[in-house]
């Protein structure tokens, strides 16, 4: 009897023993398999990782087995800066550029009223300032870039203005014409840019004169009038403003109807954020050239509509430039530079 | 409600794109779009990793920000969506994309681009739940059935987790302990400004 629970007593601190040792065991088993690696290696060591790839380089490039190229650029953070651009600046710096476009031009003409035509000898007689196919030109681009401003000023302040009132479905119907409109007017406001440059460059190029009537203030300020060929400084800074910011617009907007033909990502954006700040800038000079065009001055919209323009303003405006033509067109009504007393 | 998320585990992915392909089948996606892709970074050298890429459904997310026409929507499951209806295929929200994700058929002249076609997370569209119109312009609503995306589901090493974000974040956690390593939860801290701690 005392026998058996001597070997009883063994068996139990043995199972004890046992136990803790399997347990001890099996907790030291568990930790060879958590967290050390039985080959002792660790490949996580050399592998490339997120930050590392970050340091080298702002977007995370690798290999892809699809023809698509730019799906090779795993994560581009710089996502988020264009959206900064569009959605945090661009509507401010737009309303700002546009509005105070409008309101300068306002101002201006609270203070200075209609420049109005000066009565004088010539004042009825008429002579041709533009023809045919140069008002066709300005007009084939003035048109397009009415639509094309629009409907690009439409991918800004669209879903802010236009939207609330109509309601998404058909918002979302008028910003896909407006879409069309924008990439397809595109190409005639090209066209019209290029005819531009070849019909009046040689009468855009910078000259001495320019600076006389830059000092002069064109006479805007004041009623002096500056001499003037057949484009003064003013005209001419519109011409090259067109010229300059329509090239831009040209080849930033043809990379984004090629999108990716030429650049990757980064270029896209850069594209996008350049063709946006450009064509709000086009945007507001162009409505200040609206209105010296219309509102602001009596009888130079004429020089486009029919063409022909008062003779006594265009000697007001452009003396150097009716001289020139009543040269070169002797049966064209004469400018007398003296008073020629009546007989 | 669960909060949506992919979570691609590099160390597992073995570049087979079964998850394209699945995506691809399910979906019928047209020639050309890439829902879904693999990326490997460090081609043949030591340490190359591949990852399985698609929308990644951000928080705050920048396609829905800079959308001109505000198509895009969050769904309950903060899974990001997008109306055809209202889309213009103006390609701002390729641009804004930190993941590559938004895609466009060629149709028209002048490079004129379609209307966007991305990762749904396998939860359709704007229309209603597994109808016919919903298939053929967004692709399966497998959500709607109670399953996960089918890229995941397909992953056959199970590198690709897809799921509330908790859960496979959690999941992955205990990967990294077991085995003692992970590179981390790619695209997480540009998708959701937070990474799995481990």
């Amino acid at each position: 009897m005392r026998r058996t629970l001597t070997t009883f007593r063994t068996l139990v601190a043995a199972a004890i023993l046992m136990a803790a040792f399997g347990a001890s065991s099996g907790s030291f088993a568990q930790q060879t398999r958590d967290g050390l690696n039985p080959t002792g290696q660790n490949p996580t060591a050399e592998s490339v990782n997120e930050d590392f790839l970050f340091k080298q380089d702002p977007k995370i490039t690798g290999r892809i087995s699809i023809p698509d190229g730019k799906a090779a650029h795993l994560i581009q953070p710089a996502g988020r800066d264009y959206r900064d651009f569009r959605e945090r600046w661009l509507p401010w710096l737009s309303a700002l550029a546009v509005l105070g476009a409008v309101a300068l031009l306002g101002l201006f003409y609270f203070f200075r009223g209609r420049i109005l035509m000066e009565p004088g000898p010539d004042t009825g007689r008429k002579i041709l300032r533009f023809n045919g196919f140069e008002r066709f030109a300005h007009w084939m681009t003035s048109s397009c870039f009415i639509i094309l401003a629009l409907s690009g000023l439409n991918y800004i302040f669209g879903k802010r203005l236009l939207m609330p009132l109509i309601g998404a479905d058909a918002f979302g119907v008028v910003a896909q014409y407006a879409k069309f409109s924008h990439i397809y007017l595109a190409w005639p406001f090209m066209i019209g840019v290029a005819l531009m440059l070849v019909l009046w460059l040689k009468d855009n190029i910078p000259n001495k004169i320019d600076i006389a009537w830059i000092k002069a203030f064109g006479g805007f300020i004041g009623n002096k009038h500056p001499s003037a060929g057949r484009f003064n400084a003013g005209q001419k800074m519109v011409f090259w403003m067109v010229i300059g910011f329509g090239t831009a617009m040209s080849v930033t907007g043809l990379m984004m109807i090629f999108p990716f033909a030429l650049t990757d990502i980064t270029g896209m954006q850069l594209m996008q954020v350049i063709h946006a700040l450009i064509g709000i800038a086009f945007i507001a000079g162009i409505l200040a050239h609206i209105y010296i065009g219309t509102l602001g001055m009596e009888g130079a919209y004429d020089a486009m509509g029919s063409g022909k323009v008062d003779l006594g303003w265009a000697k007001v405006h452009h003396d150097l430039w009716v001289e020139e033509e009543q040269a070169k067109n002797a049966s064209g009504p004469q400018l007398g530079r003296h008073q020629v007393p009546a007989e | 409600m669960a909060r949506m998320k992919f979570l691609c585990d590099a160390d597992r992915c073995i570049e087979c794109n079964a998850c394209v392909t699945a995506c691809k089948n399910e979906h019928e996606v047209p020639w050309g779009i890439n829902r879904r892709r693999v990326v490997t970074l460090n081609d043949g050298k030591p340490g190359e990793r591949s990852v399985s890429m698609a929308c990644m459904h951000c928080t705050d997310a920048p396609c829905a920000a800079v959308c001109p026409v505000n198509c895009f929507y969050t769904t309950a499951d903060a899974v990001v969506l997008h109306s055809k209806d209202i889309c213009i295929g103006c390609g701002y929200c390729f641009y804004a994309c930190p993941f590559g994700a938004p895609q466009y058929p060629k149709v028209g002249n002048f490079g004129s681009r379609g209307k966007m076609d991305k990762c749904t997370y396998c939860a359709g569209g704007p229309e209603s739940d597994l109808s016919t119109i919903e298939y053929e312009k967004y692709g399966s609503n497998r959500l709607a059935e109670g399953k996960l995306p089918l890229c995941a589901e397909m992953c056959s090493t199970k590198a690709l987790l897809a799921g509330d974000g908790e859960m496979i974040a959690q999941i992955y956690k205990q990967r990294v302990i077991k085995r003692g390593y992970g590179s981390g939860a790619w695209g997480w801290k540009t998708a959701y400004r937070e990474t799995v701690a481990i």
